[in-house]
C-alpha cells in the first residue's frame, strides 16, 4: 500500500472539491433560475468534460502549458516550474474534468425548488442573500453534497489525464490510481491488489451515499 | 472560466496561499530526493542499485520508470527529472541536441532481448524463432507481446528481430503492444499472450523466474541496445553521485547479474 500516493489522491480530491463546489453553486444556481439566449451552448460547454477523452484534456494542457509553449515558459519564469508535472497542474486538470460532475447535480438541486416557494420568500421581504441562505440552500443541499461526493470520487479514479499531465512523480503527482498501474508494471501484484481494493470500496461507498441523497430529492419532489 | 481557473492555479503555485493555514500547494511535500527517470527494462536492476546506493551513501533517490520515448517527451515538456537512463542512444541524443542535458552522458549497459513463453504455452522457445514461425503457420499464435516500437527501444528491437526472421507481416495482427517493456512482460508472463520478445533483465529477475521458459536472442539480430544515461541540466549533487555510482564496480555487478553486458 502506497500511503504517499493515497495522500496525494486525497489532497487532489479535496482540493478539487474546495475549488469547484463554490463555483458550482454559483453557476448551477444561475443556470437553474435564469433563461437566456445561449443557455444551451453554455450548458453543453460545461458538460463537455463528461464525454471528452481525458487524453484530449491532457493534450491541450501539455500543449498550452508545457515547457515548449510560450505560455508554459512564462509560467515557469514566474513560478519556477512548469504547470505539467506539478500538483497544481493536476489540480487544474482535475477541476476541468470535474466541472460537469459538480455543476449538474447542483443545478438539478436548485431546479427542484418550486417557483412559488421562491416567490413567497421574495414576497416576505427577504433579501436575495437571505433567500439563498434560509430557503434555497436548505432545499438544494443534497444536490451540493452529491456534487461534492461525485467530484471527490471521480478525482480519486482519474487516471489518463493524471498520467499524461502529472508524469507519475512520487509524492507529487503519483495518485493511487497511477500507483496501481506503476505497481503492476513492477510485478508487485500484491500492492496493486490492495490499492485496487481500497479504490473499489471507496467507489461503492460513494455510489451508495449519492444514491441515498438523490432518493431524498426524489421523495421531496414527489 | 478557464482564465479564472488558470489565475487561481497561478496564485496557488506562486505561493499566494502560503500565508494562510491550508498550504494547498505545499501539501504533497516538495522533497529533496532527486528524481531519476529510467527505462522500464531497468525496473528490477535499478531498484536494486538504488537500494544499495541508499545503504552506502544514506541518500535515497526516487525512481520513475516508463518507456524511454515517453520519458523523453516528458523531459522536453519540463518534467523535473535530474538523471535519465534510456534504453537506447537516440532519445538521450535528442535531449542533448535540444540543450537539455549537461553533456552527452555515458553508455551504462547493453541490453539483450529474449523470446519468452509462459508456462502452459504451446510456444517452444529457440534463439532462431523457429518454434514461433511454426506455431504462427499453424494458427496457434493468438496474442504475442512486444513493447510499443514507437516509444520503447526494446519494442523496436523486437520488431527488427521479427522482420529479420520474416515473421513480421504474419504476426502483426496478433501483436499486443505494451506501453513499456514491463507491460509487455506483464502480458506474456501472466499467460495472456502465448509469448513475447522481452528484456532479459526483466525475465531474469527473481519475480519472474519460474513463470516460463526463455531463449536469448543473438545480439546481432537487431541494432544493439546500447543504453545511454544523461544528467539533465539542473541535476543536483546527489543525482550526479548516483550517475557515478551506476558506473561503479558495485552497480556494474548488479547490472551483470540482471543479464546486461556492461561496457569496460
Amino acid at each position: 500500500m502506497d500511503w504517499v500516493a493515497l495522500r496525494v489522491s486525497l489532497w487532489l480530491a479535496a482540493g478539487t472539491v474546495a475549488l469547484l463546489v463554490p463555483c458550482g453553486v454559483f453557476f448551477g444556481r444561475f443556470l437553474a433560475f435564469h433563461r437566456f439566449r445561449g443557455k444551451l451552448l453554455i450548458e453543453a460547454l460545461l458538460t463537455v468534460p463528461l464525454v471528452l477523452p481525458p487524453t484530449v484534456l491532457g493534450y491541450y494542457l501539455l500543449v498550452t502549458f508545457g515547457a515548449r509553449s510560450a505560455l508554459g515558459r512564462a509560467f515557469e519564469t514566474v513560478v519556477g516550474h512548469t504547470l505539467p508535472f506539478s500538483f497544481e497542474g493536476l489540480l487544474l486538470a482535475s477541476v476541468i474534468a470535474n466541472i460537469p460532475f459538480v455543476v449538474q447535480p447542483i443545478q438539478r438541486g436548485f431546479e427542484a425548488i418550486p417557483a412559488d416557494v421562491r416567490d413567497a420568500a421574495a414576497c416576505c421581504g427577504l433579501t436575495p442573500w437571505q433567500r439563498f441562505l434560509r430557503i434555497e440552500a436548505p432545499l438544494a443541499w443534497s444536490g451540493v453534497a452529491t456534487a461534492a461526493i461525485l467530484a471527490f470520487a471521480h478525482t480519486l479514479g482519474e487516471f489518463g489525464v493524471v498520467l499524461m499531465v502529472g508524469g507519475n512523480l512520487p509524492g507529487v503527482t503519483r495518485t493511487l490510481s497511477v500507483a496501481i498501474y506503476d505497481r503492476m508494471q513492477a510485478f508487485d501484484d500484491r500492492s496493486a491488489g490492495v490499492m485496487a481494493a481500497v479504490l473499489l470500496i471507496v467507489s461503492v461507498l460513494t455510489l451508495m451515499i449519492t444514491t441515498a441523497l438523490s432518493r431524498r430529492v426524489g421523495l421531496r419532489r414527489g | 472560466m478557464g482564465a479564472v481557473l488558470a489565475l487561481c492555479v497561478l496564485w496557488v503555485s506562486s505561493g499566494g496561499g502560503r500565508a494562510g493555514a491550508p498550504r494547498l500547494a505545499a501539501v504533497p511535500s516538495p522533497h529533496e530526493r532527486p528524481r531519476i527517470a529510467a527505462a522500464a527494462n531497468l525496473n528490477f536492476a535499478l531498484t536494486a542499485i538504488a537500494a544499495q546506493f541508499a545503504r552506502d551513501r544514506g541518500t535515497p533517490v526516487d525512481l520513475i520508470f516508463g518507456a524511454s520515448g515517453t520519458l523523453t517527451r516528458q523531459i522536453q515538456e519540463g518534467a523535473p527529472f535530474e538523471l535519465f537512463l534510456s534504453a537506447d542512444e537516440d532519445f538521450p541524443r535528442q535531449l542533448t541536441a535540444a540543450g537539455l542535458t549537461r553533456d552527452a552522458g555515458a553508455i551504462y549497459a547493453m541490453g539483450r532481448l529474449v523470446l519468452f513463453a509462459p508456462k502452459g504455452s504451446p510456444l517452444t522457445v529457440d534463439e532462431g524463432l523457429i518454434g514461433l514461425g511454426r506455431l504462427l503457420r499453424s494458427g496457434g499464435v493468438t496474442r504475442f507481446a512486444i513493447a510499443n516500437p514507437d516509444v520503447a527501444p526494446y519494442g523496436k528491437a523486437a520488431e527488427a528481430v521479427l522482420k529479420k526472421r520474416g515473421l513480421w507481416d504474419a504476426i502483426r495482427p496478433q501483436l499486443v503492444l505494451g506501453d513499456t517493456i514491463s507491460q509487455a512482460a506483464q502480458f506474456a508472463t501472466t499467460g495472456n499472450a502465448v509469448g513475447g520478445l522481452l528484456a532479459y533483465s526483466i525475465v531474469s529477475s527473481p519475480e519472474i523466474a519460474g513463470r516460463g521458459a526463455f531463449a536469448l536472442i543473438p545480439a546481432g539480430d537487431h541494432a544493439p541496445l546500447r543504453q545511454r544515461m544523461v544528467l539533465l541540466k539542473h541535476a543536483g549533487p546527489i543525482a550526479t553521485q548516483f550517475y557515478e555510482y551506476i558506473r561503479s564496480r558495485t552497480a556494474r555487478a548488479v547490472l551483470r547479474k540482471y543479464g546486461y553486458e556492461v561496457p569496460q
